[in-house]
């Protein structure tokens, strides 16, 4: 795929650059939360790296030779200290010296222009096979809903999608719509960033061929917690994703065990925000519960979906995500196990 | 150091006993005054105190952010830092600055007594000064979203619809709209100010090819702020409309639309880039002939790169907005124009080049300041043109990438010839020169904060960081990066407190200048330091783009040639 051709210094230096990156990066955490833009694993990413590494070969080259230039221009003509006073001889310009640097950045430019063209196409303009996914991402200050249209189920923060093998193309037609403000879903690995704006509707597709977890989060300015606005991409193998759209398919899980918990999000202001199906709580504003506990992470990927953030959450989300949009539920504190127990039972 | 036979003799005037006034006097004098020398000055150190705050701004989030789920700093301060930062210097700091050298040496390089409008120019200034004063007192009058003690924390480019009443209840974005808008006015003043100035009061004898470089280059900034403030005030004021009289231009949830905010303000907001960096350039096209001991080279091709950059900047401004979902055929289209607008740029670094080709270069503090300048410009450049490949920039923008790119345009290009250019004219204004010593100090200490941030800064954009977070998780492998440019912060302040400690010290215990320190070239040398209020008290007469020279050199004066 190099078939744009760049220097070997110039992908000596990136090399270095990402293997500095991915020893800082992989120090262990959360989520393998590598956002490297040099390790792309789905077309369009591919499709930008190859172009970045021929601008930053040209960029290289144009730097080299200029900076060399002032250098030398430095060296070479300051004051000596044996000066004999005189000014030197006085030239006012160069009519051929002028052409030449107008003409040689005028063809520099021309080939930057279609080496980006070329891109902006394949990746705009791509056209999809029937077996795409569709799959709807709307953004809100500030977590993701997931609208799986041709399943029927809406998740939140965590987008599922099959891996998309050459022999057997899956890719992902994403729509960014948004519920508020101006978001940007930004995966550095799969894809380039496309913003969600209200009003509008923008699309953008990824092909992830390698499974894995892949970290993004939003690059557009959306309000206090923008910073705690992350999202994954789990990339599965077609099993594994068709076991988990079959999953999230299923209504939601029920238990006498945790029928107080059940009745007390149903009674409380809960059921203003959330939806778990085949209960009277359908809100919209909030993150759709149904199977909250196939989710590994709360918050919008801030924090680790264990009993203990979920009951933090609850009380004081500010502990966690100072400016969310969750209020602080003020219940007595055998109310709060109750409620928990029943999140707890959502798979 | 040589001094030029004056092409004109002061009048000898009886000193004025300044310091035997009382000091209501003194101060009346400078609120009242017309004098574009002194509106220059005070342009200047209104925009050197909007630096050190806009600054100080700066090293809040920095301290931030050096380390990884720091708590130093609410994320609602944060917010409020980054606008706040972002707004202040590119209205309040850089704006009245570049303002503030064309107000004083524009007059003076061009032949004349005064600006073309001196009352204008003193409601210009007054009214730039108004709007920041409203901006900050958004932080005692702006209670709203978070209570009392509230500032804008809507970003400094306030993308649609966060700017909304819906999203942002109480008066801080307010304050961010008026502020903005009222200053606006003073710039547009300025501007036409500038530019009548420079096609009207021209000394006998300059021609426009006669013209020294800063003349041009400021006038055509003129033309650029007259051009692109309007879209920029109607944009306000749609947003003051929708947000008190039920507008809907940019109020998504009744059918208006954000991305026509967008266009409006990069409409406004990529020529301000030029508007800011020609009167840069025109610091820097003055000092290096100087310094290099030649004249400019390829004089005409800088006008007309000068120009031709004008003309493109009016055509780029969407290459802020390739992620917001534009054509394919779009995105093309304004990957071609801003990586056109290389080639007049490009032509202005070769230029300057092959001014110091063959040259004696004398490493004076203002010359240290312009060879850093070059470099740096080059590479503020070179990332432009990575950013302008559209599909690169999809990666990049809104990242570190980003506001490390623009860093590098703002401060390594434009601070640096400010700077460049305070050495350079601090004996014509103050009639003392600058201490060289401590000038060193600051443009080493400068030089190494500057790199050690902004070199640095770079890299977590690569790695996935985005803009205007107020903390990340330490496994995002972006700590160690933000340690460093924070650190590089230390430095910038030290090299700014040394100046600032040089520019008070030298006031008062500097060498005294006498007309001409640098044996330079352009008429403001040939008049007495600080200037008497007339500036020339005979009309000067000039043959050629360099009259000092002529004077200096009859044997071989620059008309014969040009």
């Amino acid at each position: 795929m190099h078939r744009l051709g760049c220097s070997l210094s110039t992908r000596a230096t990136l090399a270095i650059i990402s293997i500095c990156a991915t020893k800082v990066a992989s120090a262990g955490s959360l989520l393998s939360p590598q956002t490297n833009i040099f390790s792309p694993v789905s077309t369009p990413a591919h499709e930008i790296y190859h172009l970045s590494l021929f601008v930053l070969a040209i960029c290289a080259a144009i730097f080299v030779v200029v900076f060399s230039l002032i250098v030398y221009a430095v060296v070479k003509y300051r004051l000596r200290p044996l000066d004999d006073g005189r000014e030197p001889p006085q030239i006012y310009g160069s009519n051929q010296v002028e052409i030449a640097w107008t003409v040689i950045p005028i063809l520099i430019v021309v080939v930057l222009f279609l080496a980006a063209a070329r891109v902006i196409h394949a990746v705009q303009d791509a056209q999809f096979p029937p077996s795409a996914l569709e799959v709807t991402a709307v953004g809100h200050q500030f977590w993701w809903e997931f609208r799986y249209q041709g399943y029927g189920f809406i998740t939140a923060n965590e987008l599922h999608v099959p891996v998309s093998e050459t022999g057997h193309p899956i890719p992902t037609h994403i729509t960014l719509l948004s519920a508020d403000v101006a978001h940007s879903f930004w995966v550095p690995r799969l894809a380039g960033k496309t913003d969600l704006i209200p009003n509008r509707r923008n699309e953008m597709w990824i092909d992830p061929h390698v499974a894995g977890t892949y970290v993004g989060q939003c690059a557009q300015y959306c309000g206090t917690e923008h910073a705690k606005m992350l999202l994954t991409v789990d990339v599965e193998s077609r099993e594994d994703f068709e076991r988990w759209v079959q999953a999230q398919k299923s209504a939601a899980a029920v238990s006498d065990q945790v029928a107080a918990g059940r009745q007390i999000f149903e009674t409380t202001a809960c059921v203003n925000c959330h939806t778990i199906t085949g209960t009277a709580a359908n809100g919209k504003f909030g993150p759709d519960l149904t199977h909250l506990m196939s989710r590994k992470t709360i918050a919008a990927g801030v924090v680790e979906n264990t009993e203990e953030n979920l009951r933090l959450w609850v009380t004081s989300p500010d502990a966690i995500k100072p400016g969310a949009l969750m209020p602080a539920m003020q219940l007595p504190k055998q109310d709060i196990d109750s409620l928990v127990a029943y999140l707890m039972s959502l798979h | 150091m040589f001094d030029a036979q004056p092409l004109s003799p002061p009048i000898v005037v009886t000193p004025e006993q300044e310091s035997a006034k009382p000091l209501f006097d003194r101060v009346h004098e400078w609120i009242v005054t017309v004098d574009h020398k002194r509106l220059g000055l005070m342009y200047f150190c209104y925009g050197i105190v909007f630096l050190v705050i806009g600054g100080i701004e700066a090293s809040i989030m920095r301290a931030q952010l050096a380390v990884a789920n720091n708590h130093l700093v609410s994320p609602e301060t944060f917010n409020r830092m980054f606008t706040m930062h972002g707004t202040t210097m590119i209205f309040f700091a850089a704006m009245p600055i570049v303002f503030g050298f064309a107000n004083y040496f524009m007059p003076l390089m061009v032949g004349a007594r005064d600006m073309a409008f001196p009352r204008l120019n003193a409601w210009s200034f007054w009214m730039s000064a108004l709007g920041g004063i409203i901006l900050y007192f958004s932080f005692i009058g702006g209670s709203g979203l978070y209570g009392v003690g509230s500032a804008p924390d809507v970003g400094w480019f306030a993308y649609a619809p966060l700017t909304s009443r819906a999203f942002s209840v109480g008066h801080s974005t307010d304050y961010w709209i008026i502020g903005i808008l009222v200053s606006g006015f003073g710039s547009i003043g300025t501007a036409l100010n500038v530019l009548t100035t420079m096609l009207t009061m021209r000394c006998p004898g300059m021609t426009l090819k006669r013209m020294p470089l800063f003349a041009w280059m400021n006038g055509v900034m003129a033309v650029l702020v007259l051009v692109a403030l309007g879209p920029l005030t109607a944009a306000q004021l749609m947003l003051l409309i929708d947000r008190y009289l039920g507008g809907h231009f940019f109020d998504t949830q009744a059918g208006g639309s954000a991305v026509i905010w967008m266009h409006f303000f990069w409409i406004f907001g990529h020529p301000e880039v030029y508007i800011l960096v020609l009167p840069a350039f025109a610091i820097v096209s003055e000092v290096i002939p100087v310094f290099s001991r030649k004249p400019i080279f390829g004089y005409s091709v800088m006008v007309a790169a000068t120009v031709t950059i004008a003309f493109i900047s009016l055509g780029v401004w969407a290459h802020h907005m390739f992620t917001v979902g534009m054509t394919s055929y779009a995105n093309a289209f304004f990957v071609a124009s801003t990586a056109a607008i290389a080639v007049p740029t490009g032509i202005k670094i070769f230029n300057w080049l092959g001014t110091m080709w063959g040259g004696k270069i004398r490493f004076a503090v203002p010359m240290l300041f312009c060879i850093a300048f070059l470099g740096q410009f080059l590479i503020a450049g070179l990332t432009g043109i990575m950013l302008a490949a559209a599909p690169f920039d999809w990666q990049l923008a809104n990242s570190y990438f980003v506001i490390a790119h623009f860093h590098y345009v703002i401060l390594g290009g434009i601070v640096f010839a400010v700077f460049a250019g305070s050495y350079y004219w601090y004996p014509k204004v103050i009639g003392r020169m600058l201490d060289e010593n401590l000038g060193k100090w600051h443009f080493w200490l400068f030089l190494i904060g500057f790199h050690l941030t902004f070199d640095f800064m770079h890299i977590p954009g690569l790695l996935g960081m985005p803009r205007r977070i107020y903390t990340y998780e330490p496994a995002r492998g972006w700590d160690i990066w933000n340690l460093i440019v924070s650190i590089g912060v230390i430095f910038q302040v030290a090299g700014v407190a040394v100046w600032a400690f040089n520019v008070v010290w030298s006031y008062f215990k500097g060498r005294v200048a006498g007309n001409d320190p640098w044996d330079a070239w352009t008429l403001e040398w040939s008049t007495s330091s600080p200037p008497p209020v007339y500036n020339f008290a005979t009309l000067p007469v000039v043959h050629s783009r360099r009259p000092l020279w002529d004077l200096k050199h009859p044997e071989d004066p620059d008309w014969k040639y040009e």
